[in-house]
């Protein structure tokens, strides 16, 4: 069967990046979280879902040669940690990019692409992915 | 709290020990730190088993027990408790049996750290490990372990300028040293051409700036210092111990350039050992990637941030150097059965401080530290063992 | 009450191959083919692609287009023929990732390349009949032409969305007038389980795609009372680059009308999303007051016939917060068929 509810669940961030922002100190985290780490209890009913704009810069990246199988279709790609504009760093892939185009502080925003499947008869996963913005 | 000693250690050879299982390599570095010790089965009084991945990689989990029985403990019924904390699953069972010395619960222990790997494809096992990261926010998105550290690479280069020759500079002196190391994985010197040109792992790092995959066990037998010099003439002392955790993610730390654990794991050792970074003569750093290595140097305090590189490269890490590092051969060429590492670089330490290193002793060592990470950094424990 | 068009998105992929590429594989003169197809290359999905991520990239830039509240959208309907799912719509997973859900209606259609404007249709219903304030209707393929066969040289992939309201000061479009014409024709099917479908060749043109584009336009012409030279842009079912314009000359139109509408030539035959692409093409060009005649076919058989009129609003549309048809069809990389076959799922892999 694989794992449904333990995807299915993380589906409104996966899909749209939606992340939680403390009223009490204004810094947004992603994914979503019970209490703000920095506040603490005084974070308790003041934490609320925020989207983030999708929107952000390469931060780091690397070429991954040496993929585990599933990713096998894609290989070699960008794997990228994207610092987004709400502050809050993410990491997933880029795509739509030649790896040797690709540099810090490169604009990037999300889009939905196919994370993977659990085998052919199971669930396609789906989630955000980064491509360089159209300056 | 009291002192508390290392009074035996055993070790398996590393590498892809076809013909032996868990259970096996988990016995013989028991047995052989238990014989070390010159104690007998009966004399102990608990087990601590390190281990990150049993569970995934033979389908067994319930370690502690197993281990206990095989080595034959079970008859004494003792207490025997599985610790995990991904790749620093040895060092926290070492340090969970520290304390349970120090604290007077028991006297007599035995921590030992096992994994067997290669009973799974390769593939597998980089799945497994990704399980030491993020699975939903990093693993999910295809990020393995290797690659996160390759970020962590890019960036430092991206700031400090550091080069891939200078990386390799920490896999070409383990390997030196593993060459030095019967126990060790890989015993043959390597240039670093063949660092430089080896295939692609994730960029920036090659096959040889990443540590292996490999079987193996380590064991060492604890004792309160003050009963150690019945069992040996070289105890040697648990001065200080360390523990610090992270955020999981590597995305969510506040510097990927920093592995904060390792900064408050080695402050904490260091404070209570009372101990300075410039006592440490020889020292056991987690290199499960060259980068690894590199930013420890910075974060333990050897060298300051963003000069890790150049210290490397500029030999000041080599046997003779400012400080040795890794003459065991570290986790690239000694090996890293996962939850073994840890108290293999115990175990290296000691030999050190009591000069039985062989052709890898440091002249005069007194004073060690090990330090052992999980994960992209989340966990991280540092040790300082010096002579009684 | 009238019905139109609020907003609209549109996806193409960026990868292509040509004719001429598929042909060397093939022992055939690729180049030759195309030339007669009119196709000189088509479009191709990521193996990270699908007609679910497709669907979803056009309707998030229809909605980064409209001023409109997820949450006021009725209904969601996505017509393909490669549904990822045999079962598990694929309109649900657009519903979430545009936060329409869960206070709507959704579905998935299917009639070959005319599910997309099918969709309108119910759409049209539904908001027209004072049920919903806002439905979308889809169309987006990312279909496979069997190994060597004469569709794999134009079957690509693509998708455009579109929001059907009924407000008069939001409309960019109105819909003035829809017909269909409907019948029992096998000119290209797919049986269940099968990987790729089959065709009756020479039988799909003059008593499928001729017989059902050209009756449903005179028709509709008849119905609404207008002449071919009524129209300023005009986007009829194109399989390939050749019948559109055979058929538009049929018809009484001149290939100038035609020309914004017909994609094919460059992006190939992107089925359920085909008309739709086109009349996104020309809502990226029109002009206020511009009327549009679009001509669906699906296999099976069937034609959707629209007659539109462009409104004073598409002035003050926000097309630059979505992507460009011309754009997207200009800004390509092209593959091999090795690559093709790769990232087609052609190759068979270990279980």
């Amino acid at each position: 069967m694989g794992s449904i509810p333990r995807f299915w669940r993380e589906n409104p961030s996966r899909y749209n990046l939606v992340g939680v922002k403390c009223n009490n100190c204004g810094r947004v985290f992603f994914p979503p979280r019970e209490i703000c780490p920095v506040c603490h209890r005084k974070s308790i009913g003041k934490m609320k879902p925020i989207h983030l704009s999708g929107k952000g810069s390469v931060y780091s990246y690397t070429v991954v040669e040496d993929t585990p199988e599933e990713f096998a279709m894609l290989k070699p790609y960008v794997l990228a940690m994207v610092e987004m504009e709400e502050g809050v760093k993410i990491t997933s892939q880029l795509i739509d990019v030649k790896p040797e185009d690709v540099h810090i502080g490169m604009k990037v925003e999300a889009v939905l692409r196919k994370l993977g499947t659990e085998g052919s008869s199971g669930i396609i996963h789906y989630g955000y992915k980064f491509r360089p913005v159209n300056e | 709290m009291r002192d508390v000693a290392i009074i035996g250690i055993g070790d398996t050879v590393f590498g892809e020990l076809w013909d032996s299982s868990l259970r096996k390599i988990g016995i013989e570095a028991g047995i052989a730190a238990i014989n070390d010790a010159g104690i007998s089965g009966d004399d102990v009084d608990a087990l601590y088993v390190g281990n990150m991945s049993a569970g995934k990689f033979i389908e067994q989990e319930h370690l502690a027990a197993l281990i206990a029985d095989y080595a034959g403990l079970t008859k004494n019924h003792i207490p025997a408790t599985r610790v995990e904390a991904g790749g620093a699953s040895g060092a926290l069972a070492l340090r969970e049996g520290y304390l349970s010395v120090a604290s007077g619960a028991y006297d007599i222990v035995v921590v030992g750290g096992a994994e067997k790997m290669t009973d799974v494809g390769d593939d597998e096992i980089t799945k497994i490990q990704a399980a030491a990261i993020d699975q939903e926010w990093e693993s999910v998105f295809g990020a393995t372990l290797p690659s996160l550290y390759a970020m962590i690479a890019r960036r430092y280069m991206h700031e400090y300028g550091a080069t891939r020759e200078q990386f390799a500079s920490v896999p070409v002196k383990n390997h030196a040293n593993a060459a030095k190391n019967p126990k060790a994985q890989y015993r043959k010197a390597i240039k670093p051409e063949t660092v430089l040109n080896a295939s692609m792992v994730a960029d920036p790092l090659g096959m040889f700036d990443c540590s292996p995959n490999s079987d193996g066990a380590a064991a060492v037998v604890l004792a309160p210092m003050e009963i150690a010099k019945k069992y040996t003439d070289t105890p040697i002392k648990i001065s200080g111990s360390g523990q610090a955790s992270d955020t999981l993610a590597l995305h969510q730390r506040r510097d990927i350039l920093t592995m904060d654990a390792t900064v408050h794991a080695s402050r904490m050792a260091l404070k209570q050992a009372r101990r300075e970074v410039k006592d440490i003569q020889v020292a056991e750093v987690n290199d499960n990637y060259s980068i690894s290595e590199i930013i420890a140097l910075e974060d333990i305090g050897f060298v300051e941030k963003g000069k890790g590189a150049e210290f490397s490269y500029s030999g000041q890490t080599m046997i003779g150097g400012k400080v040795a590092v890794n003459t065991s051969g570290g986790l690239k060429a000694r090996g890293n059965p996962l939850g073994a590492t840890g108290i293999a670089q115990a175990v290296e330490i000691v030999r050190q401080l009591r000069g039985e290193a062989g052709e890898r002793q440091v002249d005069g060592a007194t004073v060690g530290l090990t330090h052992n990470l999980g994960g992209s950094g989340s966990t991280a424990l540092v040790h300082i063992l010096e002579v009684a | 009450m009238k019905t139109g068009i609020i907003s609209y998105g549109a996806y193409i992929p960026r990868s292509r191959i040509e004719p001429a590429e598929i042909g060397r594989v093939w022992g055939v003169d690729g180049a030759a083919r195309g030339k007669g197809l009119m196709v000189q290359r088509k479009s191709v999905p990521m193996p990270d692609e699908d007609t679910i991520t497709i669907s979803v990239q056009a309707a998030r830039d229809m909605m980064r287009r409209a001023n409109v509240n997820p949450e006021e959208i009725g209904a969601i309907f996505v017509g393909s023929e490669s549904h990822p799912y045999a079962v598990k719509p694929t309109s649900t997973i657009v519903a979430e990732a545009i936060e329409a859900a869960p206070h709507m209606t959704a579905a998935d259609y299917e009639f070959a390349c005319k599910a997309g404007t099918a969709a309108i249709q119910t759409s049209m219903g539904l908001v027209g009949s004072g049920m919903m304030r806002y439905s979308v209707a889809i169309g987006a393929d990312t279909s496979q032409g069997a190994p060597g066969d004469a569709l794999e040289y134009t079957a690509a992939a693509g998708g455009a969305a579109f929001l059907i309201g009924t407000e008069k000061d939001r409309l960019i479009a109105e819909i003035n007038h829809t017909y269909s014409f409907t019948t029992d024709t096998p000119d290209f099917w797919r049986r269940e389980g099968q990987m790729y479908p089959s065709h009756g060749g020479r039988f799909t043109g003059e008593p499928a795609y001729f017989k059902h584009v050209i009756t449903a336009g005179k028709t509709l012409m008849q119905r609404t009372g207008t002449k071919p030279e009524d129209y300023n842009h005009v986007i009829l079912h194109q399989p390939n680059g050749k019948f559109p314009y055979r058929a538009g000359k049929m018809l009484g139109f001149t290939p100038d009308q035609l020309k914004y509408g017909i994609l094919t030539p460059e992006i190939g035959n992107t089925y359920s999303g085909a008309v739709m692409l086109g009349l996104s093409s020309v809502l990226d060009v029109a002009r206020p007051g511009d009327r549009v005649l679009m001509v669906a076919f699906g296999s099976g058989a069937g034609s959707d016939a629209f007659d539109i009129t462009v409104t004073e609003h598409i002035e003050e549309f926000p097309r630059e917060k979505g992507a460009l048809i011309r754009q997207m069809i200009d800004n390509y990389t092209l593959i091999d068929y090795s690559t093709y076959a790769k990232y087609r799922g052609k190759i068979r892999m270990k279980e």
